[in-house]
């Protein structure tokens, strides 16, 4: 996701000169071409989150499109203040990019980990939040976050993922993916776990339960329509997260669901408190409750 | 391009005369609003007069968006009034609007807002953001090679906040020689003097170890005022420690901390309104309604 979302920036900065790339030290080797290439778009301020995106909304008071990136854990949390007051209140064309999302830096531990960035973000007004799943989703959400003018939240995994789309792959932010269709159960998701979602869909089928998998890229505006249609024609409804279980995607499909004056049944499938525990990436998750083996004893309990 | 001089305000010799009309508008706006932040808005109300009226900042009323102008950000947004009252007295809307600041329909409250008010470059209240957003301004007009200005107006107790040090280090790093940030250096804070609750001194000498152009003046002497302001150093940001004194202009509010969000009583008011020279006509307008 890294290298996609780089390359793609890249890509935009050197055709527009209105575009940065600020960086608050975090990014090591993979910003070499940017200072070889685009040095007088290129800056890194240090490790100063704060004073990175109050620069970033002046610069873009100026016409200027800033692609703030770190971790993802140290913008939402350390920065929440600049993002809401500098970028947000004041509609400013900034770009918030947060790597490592949930706990995609398993071995870090819990201060590195993004899993509450979604809760406190989502209810910032003007801010669009985008959490692409695989590489060809980050490239698209990349262009589409600098296409839209405003507030854009873009929430990076690590460069792990596997690709789940082809390239002709149609992003349009706010709109959901329906990558399976199912008739007994629609699992949600949202960010790197999608992989995780797609071999829980797997596993379930060969229960005999046809599970859907959508995709909410697009957490900020959420896709109503898709949810309600899902639920329509599933009935049931799992959404899983690599955040806490409040504030995030489970709470934003909850809320769709309640006022959809629709009755489904619905689990939520994140974390209870903070990461625990290390190792990689699969292991921590699976510590956590939101492995692909908690995913289908979940929806196996229903049909029990 | 426009003639720039055309947009350096008044003269000198008339400032204290502008101040004078910009502490009477301060204290208008919050009899009307029923409340604010007087003590800071008076302690400022010579550096605004200066940066607007004092031959400093180059701007264009009636064209707010004039690309080359000069912008000014008023970091410590709750002296919003003495801002309202420069951006009135220099032409972007009309005064008449000051009569109804904090109430329901007016654009104006106790903190400036961006795109609502014309001369409003950012939306400040929270404090430790206006320096980091005057440094993307300064480096954006860099970029463009613009030769604009940046100007900052900070408390002094808001460099309690680290973001603001934070900035201290970057304008620096920046070569940022295209800003001017003010600490309006009062050494009141809300509840108390500043020195009894943070240790800020020595105040100048942190600035300059942090690598700022430092010049340190009287934050009511016009032409010190003015002098600071346009000093230039090349690859250097400056900052001016305006020593000042809070609530200065009326006698029984300067120096006491109590005065950062208070109104005055009857007696009180009299008293102000006799040392700020308002006359018996301007009384009568205050009380008319």
């Amino acid at each position: 996701m890294r290298t996609a979302y780089l390359d793609t920036l890249y890509e935009l900065a050197s055709k527009d000169k209105r575009v940065y790339a600020l960086i608050s030290d975090n990014g090591a080797i993979v910003y070499d071409k940017y200072r070889r290439d685009l040095a007088d778009q290129y800056l890194n301020l240090g490790i100063s989150e704060s004073n990175m995106l109050g620069m970033a909304a002046g610069m873009a008071s100026c016409g200027k499109i800033p692609f703030t990136y770190t971790i993802g854990a140290f913008l939402a949390y350390r920065a929440y203040e600049f993002i809401r007051n500098d970028i947000c209140l004041q509609k400013q064309n900034v770009k918030i990019v947060g790597t490592g999302a949930g706990e995609v830096y398993s071995a870090l531990g819990p201060t590195h980990h993004s899993t509450e960035d979604l809760g406190g973000l989502r209810s910032i007004p003007n801010l669009t939040i985008l959490c692409p799943a695989s590489p060809v989703e980050v490239r698209k959400a990349t262009v589409a976050a600098y296409e839209n003018e405003g507030p854009i939240y873009l929430r990076l995994g690590t460069n792990r993922e596997c690709e789940i789309y082809g390239e002709d792959y149609c992003f349009k932010i706010g709109k959901a993916v329906t990558i399976k269709r199912g008739k007994d159960v629609t699992l949600i998701g949202t960010g790197s776990i999608l992989k995780d979602i797609l071999d829980a869909a797997a596993l379930l089928r060969e229960d005999g339960i046809q599970a859907g998998v959508m995709n909410i890229h697009t957490m900020k505006p959420i896709d109503r329509d898709a949810i309600i249609q899902a639920l329509d024609e599933t009935g049931r409804i799992v959404a899983i997260e690599d955040h806490n279980i409040i504030g995030g995607l489970g709470s934003a499909v909850a809320e769709v669901i309640a006022e959809s004056g629709r009755g489904a049944a619905f689990k939520r499938i994140g974390l209870q408190g903070f990461s625990g525990g290390y190792g990689s990436y699969r292991e921590v998750k699976e510590m956590n409750g939101i492995g692909v083996a908690r995913i289908v004893d979940e929806v196996r309990e229903w049909f029990q | 391009m426009k003639e720039l001089e055309k947009f350096r305000g008044e003269t000198t010799s008339g400032l204290e005369e502008t101040s004078r009309e910009i502490r009477k508008k301060i204290y208008q706006i919050a009899h009307f609003a029923g409340g604010g932040h007087m003590g800071a808005a008076f302690s400022m109300a010579d550096i605004i007069s200066v940066i607007y009226f004092g031959g400093v900042m180059r701007y264009d009323a009636l064209s707010p968006q004039w690309k080359e102008r000069d912008k000014f950000i008023l970091s410590k947004g709750h002296a919003c009034y003495a801002l309202y009252a420069a951006l009135a007295r220099a032409g972007y809307f009309p005064e008449e609007e000051l009569r109804h600041v904090g109430k329901a329909g007016s654009k104006f409250g106790g903190h400036p807002k961006i795109y609502d008010i014309p001369g409003v470059e950012a939306s400040t209240g929270a404090l430790g953001h206006g320096l980091s957003f005057a440094i993307g301004i300064a480096y954006a007009n860099k970029a463009d090679r613009r030769d604009s200005h940046v100007y900052v107006v900070l408390g002094d107790g808001e460099c309690q906040e680290g973001s603001i040090w934070e900035g201290a280090l970057s304008a620096p790093t920046l070569k940022l020689d295209n800003m001017t940030v003010i600490v309006d250096y009062n050494k009141l804070q809300a509840m108390d003097e500043l020195e009894n609750i943070v240790h800020m001194k020595p105040l100048a000498e942190k600035w300059k170890t942090f690598g700022w152009n430092v010049v340190e003046i009287d934050g009511h002497n016009h032409k010190q005022i003015r002098e600071a302001l346009l000093v230039r150093q090349k690859d250097l940001p400056t900052l001016v420690v305006a020593n000042t004194i809070k609530g200065k202009g009326v006698s029984f509010m300067e120096n006491v901390p109590i005065w950062h969000y208070r109104m005055p009583n009857k007696e009180e008011e009299q008293v102000l309104l006799e040392e700020l020279g308002f006359t018996e006509e301007e009384k009568a307008e205050l009380f008319q309604a």
